[in-house]
């Protein structure tokens, strides 16, 4: 017998009490695990995306398009390298699935996102043919397209000259990302910007965003604001910013996802720390025999303290261990469905985790740990 | 024969509510090596409150306790835990085992306290209930033992570091005659062949029997001692 021993052996006195306490533990972590590397992804998209590329909206609002003349324009300013326009298409597939389709130019598309894979002769054939789609893998994987398909995509935004809100695009390519973050964000659809722009009813004209490629980095903020200052007071007033940023900003439209995600942990860890803190006062007070016991054979108050807080510690730790390695798995299985949602419950998260874990038990172990430490051994065993 | 226990003018005062309760009133006593004493008297009386003292759980308000020449009224809480570890033994009215643990377990656990290593933890617990002849039920846990078998594997926790002086309250109080006759004379054993020293508290006059000498308390004070055949 080992003082390891005793401590497992208190743990699992009441079994079923503490196989639902370790239970509401191991929910709590997963879901810790799982939101948290939610909110990694978001802040990662930001942090990988970098400032090499700048993009540019109209001034009110991104959902504002901005005339395809501008292009030109954006193209002369110097220290840009090259650039496309982008228009959000709204394509639906099979009338139920949301997908990420916009309308590019093909050739400077490949131009300022080197970092797409796709063969040149596949980049020729999507600038060349008007009807052209290319797809990212993890999209084409999911709804099983095939290079040389033709692939049916209504529009929930913008119907065709004929009214029908059905399109229908040739798949002249499949893209993939150059290295795994980009294999990850292999989810969106783009198709041939001339098409769309010739057959929408709404006419012609209309780029959208910009989509810029800077030479330097360092002269991000320099050419943004050669940017904008070169629309001011036009009809068409611009807003630029890094790629970075206006993820950030895209991303704020949908809510702060930090917020968000930090206060259903909250709920979360509040309602965990009531009911493990509950169940370590239950447990504890009703061994207060036993611990009086514990101090008459010698034990000192540090070594009765220490034998709760271990208790605790291993409680809170067998479960956040447990929960922490099923959303590891939970993460995994999650990407093998297909789901455009890359979450990595990375060793950021295990840190963050384990951190939790000695906070909780921290939390939920000092005051019966403190109680039992201080508890006169005449008092308890005669009941008092 | 030597005083193992010396005790001193000893006074204990309690405080209830507002209210300060005297429960020993100068207490005088000596216990030599090797007796074994029985504690008697009624209810509220002051005898657990005088075993306490005797095993260190607890300290006078005034008065001096030595045991085997050492002064235990004024060692500071820390150095009366250790100390209680190394020199004396416990044995409750109800066990006080532990229930997750077997047999062998709790006999184990004042050792973890020691710097025995586990063979020898387990070699020592072995024998010590080999002692109280419960040997072949070491892997049962104290639910599955009947009352005078705890009991005596709370003696056999006692026994275990080999302490000098063994303190038991009430230790039949919760067995039947028979059993209790079994556990009284594990106990002699211990005093006559092993040299323990027992101070045991007990209401019952044919437990007391079984001591060598028994003393009566009443309203806090020692008022007649008497020996037995025995």
């Amino acid at each position: 017998m080992t003082k390891t021993g005793f401590v497992i052996a208190n743990l699992f006195r009441k079994k079923t009490r503490t196989s639902l306490t370790m239970l509401s533990i191991i929910t709590a972590f997963l879901l810790f695990g799982l939101l948290q590397s939610v909110n990694a992804l978001f802040n990662a998209g930001a942090d990988y995306l970098g400032t090499a590329r700048l993009i540019t909206q109209a001034r009110v609002s991104f959902t504002q398009p901005l005339p395809l003349r501008m292009r030109q324009e954006i193209e002369g300013v110097p220290g840009v390298e090259a650039v496309t326009q982008s228009q959000w298409f709204g394509g639906v597939w099979q009338g139920k699935d949301q997908l990420i389709a916009l309308a590019v130019d093909p050739m400077r598309f490949h131009q300022v996102y080197p970092e797409w894979d796709l063969a040149e002769a596949q980049w020729k054939q999507f600038a060349d043919t008007r009807t052209a789609m290319v797809a990212g893998r993890k999209v084409a994987d999911q709804y099983g397209w095939k290079v040389g398909q033709k692939v049916p995509i209504s529009s929930n935004i913008f119907p065709m000259k004929n009214g029908s809100k059905d399109w229908t695009f040739d798949l002249v390519g499949i893209v993939d990302g150059r290295d795994q973050e980009w294999k990850d964000k292999a989810t969106q659809v783009w198709i041939n910007h001339a098409y769309f722009d010739e057959e929408n009813q709404f006419g012609s004209g209309s780029g959208g965003i910009y989509l810029i490629k800077l030479k330097n980095p360092d002269d991000a903020q320099k050419v943004a604001r050669i940017i904008d200052a070169k629309f001011e007071n036009s009809p068409d007033e611009t807003k630029t910013q890094t790629e970075k940023d206006w993820n950030l900003g895209f991303v704020k439209q949908i809510g702060d996802i930090g917020l968000i995600v930090r206060w259903i942990l909250f709920a979360v860890f509040f309602t965990l720390l009531l009911v493990v803190g509950n169940t370590m006062a239950q447990s504890m007070r009703e061994r207060v025999p036993e611990m009086a016991v514990l101090k008459t054979l010698g034990f000192s108050d540090g070594s009765v303290l220490g034998f709760v807080m271990a208790e605790t510690v291993a409680l809170c730790a067998f479960g956040g261990l447990a929960g922490l390695a099923l959303a590891t798995v939970a993460a995994i299985a999650i990407q093998h469905t297909g789901i455009p949602l890359p979450l990595r419950v990375d060793w950021h998260v295990w840190g963050l985790g384990v951190a939790a874990i000695l906070l909780l038990s921290l939390a939920v172990g000092l005051l019966p740990a403190l109680r039992a430490k201080r508890l006169k051994i005449v008092d308890a065993l005669a009941g008092r | 024969m030597s005083a193992l226990i010396s005790i001193r003018d000893v006074v204990k005062t309690y405080t209830r509510g507002k209210q300060q309760v005297e429960v020993l009133h100068g207490i005088n006593l000596d216990i030599p090596k090797g007796d074994f004493v029985a504690l008697m008297g009624p209810s509220g009386s002051g005898k657990t409150t005088l075993l306490n003292l005797i095993g260190g759980l607890d300290q006078p308000t005034r008065g001096e306790i030595s045991i085997d020449g050492k002064r235990i009224d004024s060692l500071t809480a820390g150095e009366l835990t250790r100390w209680r570890a190394a020199n004396v033994g416990f044995v409750f009215q109800f066990y006080n085992l532990m229930p997750v643990l077997t047999a062998q377990g709790n006999v184990e656990l004042p050792l973890l306290l020691t710097r025995l290593n586990a063979a020898q933890r387990k070699r020592n617990a072995e024998v010590a209930l080999q002692v109280v002849g419960l040997a072949e039920r070491a892997r049962h846990k104290p639910r599955e033992l009947s009352g005078g078998q705890e009991q005596r594997v709370a003696i056999a926790r006692a026994i275990v570091s080999d302490p000098a002086l063994l303190v038991c309250d009430e230790p039949t109080g919760d067995l039947d005659r028979k059993t209790a006759d079994e556990i009284l004379t594990l106990l002699q054993t211990l005093n006559r062949e092993h040299g323990k020293t027992i101070v045991m508290v007990t209401h019952d006059p044919l437990a007391a029997e079984y001591a060598k000498r028994t003393l009566h308390l009443d309203k806090g004070r020692l008022i007649e001692q008497s020996g037995h055949a025995a």
